[in-house]
């Protein structure tokens, strides 16, 4: 099996989001592998075992995303190619991606449901249009049988179980894997594995972020003492009116 | 100029987040709302008091699952046919898939997870929650065509305005592989209130103990009808299924109340609850980091304390 997973490079799930103009404020932002890509990741990890087959982890991004890259790589990618340029939007990205695995005959491009920064959920969908493939998302379970995906996903009121012939695209999310942690032999091995820089084969982005705003703060929180659970519901029924 | 919107069904009746939308096109006064429909659903007509000038019906039970492909060449076809530059969807599994496929097809710009309507005096801006609900980023969008996925209870519906909607019948061209992807089977929970849906939410963490104590949440949920969730460590301990974990790498809900019980509140819980009207928070640490983005706190046992409110919530006639 022929596996590409897509990552982004995004600030940690612990960070407190500011901003310089319209830019992030990246002083003592540390970045990690999104999170649910590294699901995807991990799955993808999994089915190459099993399969014998190649993984290639593929990132759009400057050189300060090699780290990132290299994570993935010692979790257990065989190698990986970054596309040298800021990911300026989902399309942008998208245009990067499918022309690079347009004729690299790969199975399934994995990818995170979204990135956990912008918050698009596009590039998936982009990118199975632009090659004329299924694409299925949220992907939260995975299991191929010859040369058929069986693919679980949530939708309104339940779940929905589906079936495609390879190659396909999918947007993935928990529970498909859990999340691998490197080993040490994982990441010695990661320093000498290929990461291939190739540079951006188009430039249209065409959207733009204008400015930044950080939600509103709520108001002081309203104490209320353990024994007088009526007055919780008065102020629910009254004040918030929410019962 | 002018709208297409694309608007979903249950049971027949248009979903309140597809009002929503049709709320959202009509207030762009960007010339012409149009509807496209593709499930089963009756009073197509009663549309035109949101503003809804043509109802489009597609009626193909191969529409009847949603399939993605089908359903962004079902929008991208209609968008054509009434010439359509703009189309606004509510977000759903449905929209989320089909949005960037759309967008590909009708070479448009595409913005997910809008929560305002758009400003136009420097371009076609618009804000969207961004860094799971810890920002937002106005967003200018280039070129002729839009899509723009509007974010749950980003604006309130309003149906205040006059006329009937005229329902034509619209028969969409398919491409080859828009039906790839086979359905084997659909398991439709039963019962409970499902938690991306519900106005209510009761969500407990580690707090709890112990997976045996969560009758008590349950208790409160049944009375509240409410849905129940849980934070990241419950789900990852298999206390509870992950599909009620809530927070950055979960689901992200916006109800009327959300009631956390023994959860301390870590930065990635919430952002996956921030969108919340109205939270209260149930902790017996004073100095749990919740209470500083809570509307009402209570510090006390979660053992002692949730029982209680469900007796006064059944003392007040809830």
């Amino acid at each position: 099996m022929n596996i590409l997973v897509c990552i982004c490079h995004v600030p940690d799930t612990t960070t407190k989001i500011k901003f310089t103009g319209t830019e992030l404020d990246k002083n003592g932002v540390q970045f990690i592998i999104g999170p649910y890509d590294d699901y995807a990741l991990a799955r993808a990890v999994e089915l190459k075992e099993a399969s014998k087959g190649k993984l290639t982890v593929l990132n759009v991004g400057e050189a300060d995303t090699e780290p990132t890259i290299r994570k993935a790589l010692a979790i257990g990618a065989d190698n990986a190619v970054r596309i040298n340029a800021h990911p300026k939007d989902a399309y942008f990205v998208a245009e990067q991606i499918a022309a690079y695995a347009k004729d690299k005959n790969f199975d399934m491009i994995l990818m995170g449901r979204e990135a956990s920064d912008y918050n698009g959920g596009q590039v998936h969908g982009m990118v199975a249009e632009m090659l004329d493939m299924p694409c299925i998302v949220p992907c939260m379970t995975l299991e191929v049988e010859g040369n058929t995906a069986k693919m679980g996903r949530e939708i309104e009121g339940g779940k929905e179980y589906v079936e495609c012939e390879m190659p396909f695209v999918a947007g993935c999310q928990e529970p498909i894997a859990e999340w691998k942690i490197p080993n040490m032999r994982g990441i010695m091995m990661a320093r000498k594995k290929p990461l291939e820089v190739i540079e951006p084969t188009s430039q249209s982005a065409p959207t733009e972020v204008m400015a930044y705003q950080l939600p509103a703060e709520r108001g002081n929180v309203k104490m209320i003492d353990a024994d007088n659970m009526d007055e919780l519901v008065r102020l629910l029924k009254e004040e918030a009116k929410v019962l | 100029m002018s709208v297409l919107v694309y608007i979903e069904a249950d049971n027949n009746a248009v979903k309140k987040s597809s009002l929503e939308a049709l709320t959202y096109a009509a207030k762009m006064n960007a010339g012409d709302v149009t509807a496209l429909v593709t499930d089963k659903a009756e009073n197509l007509e009663e549309l035109g008091k949101y503003g809804v000038k043509t109802v489009l019906q597609v009626n193909d039970e191969k529409l009847s699952t949603r399939p993605v492909s089908a359903i962004a060449s079902a929008i991208a076809g209609a968008a054509q046919k009434v010439g359509a530059n703009a189309v606004v969807m509510s977000r759903s599994s449905t929209v989320d898939a089909a949005a960037p496929r759309v967008g590909v097809k009708m070479k448009a710009t595409v913005a997910s997870n809008v929560v305002a309507l758009p400003q136009n005096e420097n371009g076609f801006v618009v804000r969207r929650g961004v860094f799971t609900g810890k920002a937002f980023a106005d967003t200018k969008l280039e070129g002729e065509n839009k899509i723009l996925t509007i974010a749950k209870n980003a604006l309130a519906v309003d149906d205040s305005l006059s006329g009937s909607a005229t329902v034509e019948a619209f028969v969409p061209e398919f491409g080859a592989k828009d039906f790839a992807i086979k359905v084997t089977d659909v398991k439709k929970q039963e019962g409970d209130i499902l938690l991306p849906e519900a106005d209510l939410v009761v969500s407990a963490g580690r707090g709890m103990k112990g997976p045996e104590n969560w009758e008590m949440i349950e208790n409160l949920a049944n009375k509240l009808g409410a849905a129940t969730a849980c934070s990241k460590p419950v789900s990852d301990m298999d206390w509870r299924p992950h599909h009620e974990h809530v927070g950055q790498t979960g689901i992200k809900v916006a109800p009327s109340l959300y009631i956390a019980i023994g959860i301390s509140g870590a930065i990635q819980h919430l952002a996956g609850v921030n969108s919340s009207k109205t939270i209260v928070v149930i902790n017996k640490d004073s100095e749990a980091p919740f209470f500083k983005s809570a509307d009402y706190g209570i510090v006390g046992d979660a053992f002692d304390v949730v029982p209680k409110l469900t007796e006064a919530l059944e003392k007040a006639g809830i």
